[in-house]
């Protein structure tokens, strides 16, 4: 093949590499209103008195907004397709707030300084309540964080509010007690992983204005523009036909962005001003007043038989909301659909969760979304069974994960379609000499050296809800314009698209135009979220591209008067089998669009997926443990993956290199913290550690392609399922050198250094 | 207050207050390369030169740069273009976001360290972060650039 498979660049990556002005900052208009938000202190309060007058008073303050100035629809932030499973459980304003950083007032003005100076002096009194701050005691706890009447579901997601229970979920096949008392070997354990901060370099930032038809356009650093307008268009309670959004490059997401953030305040002052305005979240509000990963407790208990087939799992999940519920029911539900399928000799299994309200910063959808949480879950327990059979932990995964062909039990008889999860891991195996140094070796007096591996699985889409729509035209001068709702956000999908279109259609990727990320001009996308990209908007490019060339076949043959089964492609041009005749696709576009036929040629398709073929992964870590001071360092890391068929190597590799560090970093360094009064106490770059080029070791990647019968090319997704095994490989790795078992991440050196006190 | 400096070889009169950053002065003018990632001097995007090193401009109040020659990557196209394309044959410009201040960084490390080690060029680095890329792809592309294996 000549594009798909091939590390073709970006067809933006000079652009952005050079620092060409196509963010959403740089587009702003320069009169743009600067909106600032002043945000609660208190974790837990109701606005008494709010009074504004001396901000509005202010020269250069255009307008200071309270919740008295909102409408009065609840709705919510989450950027998922209708019905949205998140209840809608905020206002854009509300008088009770519910963390600190919740909005108080919304503030207009000029420019910055002058916006910041209106913020000080708005006089706001509160009476403060109790706030519930620890997840595990929610439930049950005398505060009740959303006791509004006015809140609602789509649909039942086993919200029971005054509980502080947001969500709620079981899942259960077979007799799951009964088979733990025929196990041979049964393993139980308690783990935490921690709230995580995305840390997109670009911060959250959106700005509006109204357009020549008195319609509200919001371009936005967002990875779901078409949600965002249904958002914004119940939030503010106008028609979503009066809404436009449009996505320019965007600095990065890993689902952060997949949740509203300032779009709707920058929108209710244009709409309020008639002016254009501009949000920019600083980093100090995109630590604290945005969304992490859901903080979770979970216990796993896994039992097997004498042989090593587990037989029973079962799975018991906390999941910490924080004050709004976004992404709360599905991120929840998915720590076991991405992870449960991975062994499928059980013959009982129970999964059951509850997601809860608190008093802290949302979470919200962040790459891996659940399956994180969930594979350091399981993969801890099956490396704690693998070790109590005296079986190789690479053992025991071959004998146990679901192969091609097969079901799982809560599967719903749903056949796994393509795997080769089997060599990756005998490839990662080979790769980081695990036969040589599981588990330890001692290199000093103070330092081993230990191994740990994991397996990992996502979706590709969501089964039977996921869809995209793409159109392709050909242009009246022979070239192509490529319309996608699909996302770029620097992950490459606009390229990796454009080489599957290019791919069918026989035609070089620069003669294809490609315009996404627009609602008024793309066709509808859910957006860049669940995996979905190259798997449902790529299968919808494909559909696409073909129609497109069976119309451009039977349009040429008629032309040329010979049959369509005449007549093929040739480089820019049809011509007939028998050679004699051709006409350029210039030459067509012409005839058809200007000449006597009158109808441009376009290729339409929306892909829906019943399935959502799951990609894996299987990871290794080497790691050199300081006995002495507990310090761990990264080593090596090996990840072969299976994503179907690679559509282009470079940017699947850069796309997993990258998920890998984010999983490091959870693994070793990150962790959302809160003060006692519920105040985030890690609101910088100072504070909340990411990896730094230091911290991240070596490493590598390897693809086991598999075909996946379903996708694009053979093709699944590679996204998320790249943050997984980091965690669980890891602390297995650190087990395997010290003895440590540590179940709450991130795995300091504190934490190894007390619990090597401890053994 | 009025300031006068060099930026990428022209030299301009620029007015200022006194509580401003030379990021947000050189935004301000139109040098959109220049990002800002962090308040807390910690990210390296809003990497540019002054007098030929590179420095942080968030962190540098725009007064500082009077009489100063700045260069941000607008500044040299040629060479910094070079890197870039090796950068994103690596496609290691995942959302690109950090890209101007790193290659500022990089070329500022071609002119300081002769023939650099692997540790002695993460080291130099150390400043730039970057979320998406896992910092791999980048190294590759500097080995090619430099031409070390
Ligand atoms: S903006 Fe982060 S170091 Fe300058
Ligand atoms: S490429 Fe996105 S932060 Fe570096």
């Amino acid at each position: 093949m000549e594009n798909v498979g091939q590390s073709i660049r970006k067809i933006d990556g000079m652009a952005i590499a050079m620092g060409k002005p196509v963010y959403t900052e740089d587009l702003a208009m320069p009169n743009a209103l600067v909106v600032k938000i002043l945000r609660s202190p208190h974790a837990f309060a109701k606005i008494t008195s709010i009074d504004i007058s001396k901000a509005e008073s202010l020269e250069g303050v255009q307008c200071v907004l309270t919740f008295k100035d909102v409408p009065n629809a609840r709705f919510t932030l989450a950027g998922q397709s209708y019905p949205e499973p998140s209840p809608y459980d905020r206002l854009i304003l509300d008088q009770i707030v519910r963390y600190i950083g919740d909005e108080v007032a919304i503030i207009a003005a000029v420019d910055e300084k002058t916006a910041l100076l209106a913020m000080k002096r708005i006089k706001v009194e509160y009476e403060v309540m109790e706030p519930v701050l620890d997840f595990e005691q929610a439930i049950g706890h005398p505060s009740v964080v959303h006791p509004e009447e006015d809140l609602s579901c789509n649909f039942e997601i086993g919200l029971q509010k005054e509980n502080n229970i947001t969500s709620s979920s079981h899942e259960e096949v077979g007799d799951v007690d009964e088979e733990f008392k025929r196990c041979a070997v049964v393993v139980e354990d308690v783990y935490y992983p921690q709230a995580q901060a995305h840390t997109m370099m670009e911060t959250y930032r959106a700005f509006t204005y109204l357009d020549h038809a008195g319609r509200l356009i919001v371009v936005s650093s967002t990875q779901v523009p078409f949600h965002i307008k249904r958002q914004l268009a119940r939030a503010l309670q106008i028609p979503a036909s009066k809404i436009r959004v449009i996505k320019p490059r965007i600095g990065g997401g890993f689902g952060g962005k997949q949740t509203g953030a300032g779009d709707v305040f920058a929108g209710l002052v244009t709409l309020k001003t008639g002016k254009p305005a501009m949000i920019i979240y600083d980093r100090k509000e995109t630590f604290s007043a945005t969304t992490s990963r859901h903080a979770m407790r979970l216990k796993v208990k896994l039992g097997a038989d004498q042989e090593g087939f587990i037989r029973a799992i079962d799975m018991q999940v906390l999941s910490d909301t924080g004050a709004y519920g976004e992404h709360a029911p599905t991120v929840l539900s998915c720590v076991g659909h991405y992870t449960l399928p991975l062994y499928n000799k059980t013959r009982a299994v129970r999964f059951d969760g509850k997601a809860v309200y608190t008093n802290k910063m949302p979470a919200g959808a962040f790459r891996g979304y659940g399956a994180t949480q969930g594979t350091f879950a399981l993969e801890s327990t099956v490396n704690r069974l693998a070790e109590q059979l005296k079986m190789d932990p690479t053992e025991i995964r071959l004998k146990n994960i679901s192969k091609v062909g097969e079901t799982f039990l809560t599967g719903q008889g749903v056949m796994l379609g393509s795997s080769t999860l089997d060599r990756c891991i005998a490839k990662g195996k080979e790769l980081i000499g695990w036969e040589e140094k599981f588990p330890r070796r001692v290199v000093s007096y103070n330092k081993v050296r230990a191994v740990g591996m994991a397996i990992t699985m996502q979706g590709s889409g969501i089964a039977n809800i996921g869809t995209a729509s793409a159109e392709i035209r050909l242009n009246d001068d022979g070239n192509f314009t490529l319309l996608t709702g699909a996302t770029d956000m620097g992950t490459g999908c606009d390229t990796i698209l454009s080489q599957m279109a290019a791919e069918i259609l026989e035609v070089p990727m620069e003669k294809i135009i490609v315009h996404a990320g627009d609602t008024d001009t793309s066709p509808y996308d859910p957006g860049s979220y669940a995996s979905s990209t190259t798997y449902v908007a790529g299968g919808a490019v494909v559909k696409a591209a073909e129609e497109l060339k069976m119309k451009i076949l039977a349009q040429s043959a008629a032309i040329l008067g010979v049959g369509p089964q005449d007549v093929e492609f040739d480089g820019l041009a049809v011509r007939t089998l028998s050679g004699d005749q051709e006409i350029s696709f210039a030459k067509l576009a012409e005839l058809t669009i200007l000449g006597t036929g009158k109808l441009q040629l376009v290729g339409y398709a929306t892909q829906g997926c019943e399935v959502s073929p799951p990609p894996y992964i299987a990871g290794f870590a080497e790691v050199e443990v300081d006995q002495e001071t507990g310090k761990v360092d990264l080593i090596d890391y090996v990840a072969v993956i299976d994503c179907g068929t690679v559509i282009n190597p470079n940017l699947a590799r850069i796309q997993a290199e990258g998920g890998i560090a984010q999983g490091i970093g959870m693994a070793l360094y990150e962790q959302v913290r809160y003060d006692e009064i519920g105040k985030m106490a890690t609101n910088s770059f100072m504070q909340y550690k990411i990896p730094s080029r230091k911290d991240v070791g070596k490493v590598r990647i390897a693809f086991e392609e598999s075909y996946e019968p379903t996708g694009p090319f053979g093709a699944k997704s590679i996204g998320e399922v790249v943050a997984n095994t980091p965690p669980p490989a890891i602390s297995h790795a650190i087990y395997n050198a010290v003895g440590v078992r540590e179940n709450h991440l991130p795995i300091t050196p504190e934490k190894v250094f007390l619990g090597m006190q401890k053994l | 207050m009025q300031i006068e400096l060099t930026i990428n070889d022209k030299v301009v009169k620029w007015e200022v207050a006194n509580d401003e950053f030379l990021a947000d002065t050189l935004r301000s003018h139109g040098f959109l390369s220049v990002k800002k990632a962090c308040d807390t001097s910690c990210c390296g995007l809003c990497t540019v030169w002054m007098d030929g090193k590179s420095m942080l401009s968030c962190s540098v109040l725009s007064l500082r740069a009077h009489g100063k020659k700045i260069t941000t990557i607008e500044g040299f196209p040629k060479e910094a273009e070079e890197f870039a394309q090796i950068l994103s044959a690596e496609g290691a410009e995942q959302c690109g976001f950090c890209s101007p201040g790193f290659i500022m960084s990089v070329l500022a490390m071609k002119n300081e360290l002769v023939n650099p080690t692997e540790e002695e060029i993460i080291h130099y680095l150390t400043g730039n972060l970057c979320r998406c890329t896992g910092y791999m792809g980048q190294l590759r592309a500097i080995k090619i650039y430099l031409g070390v294996a």
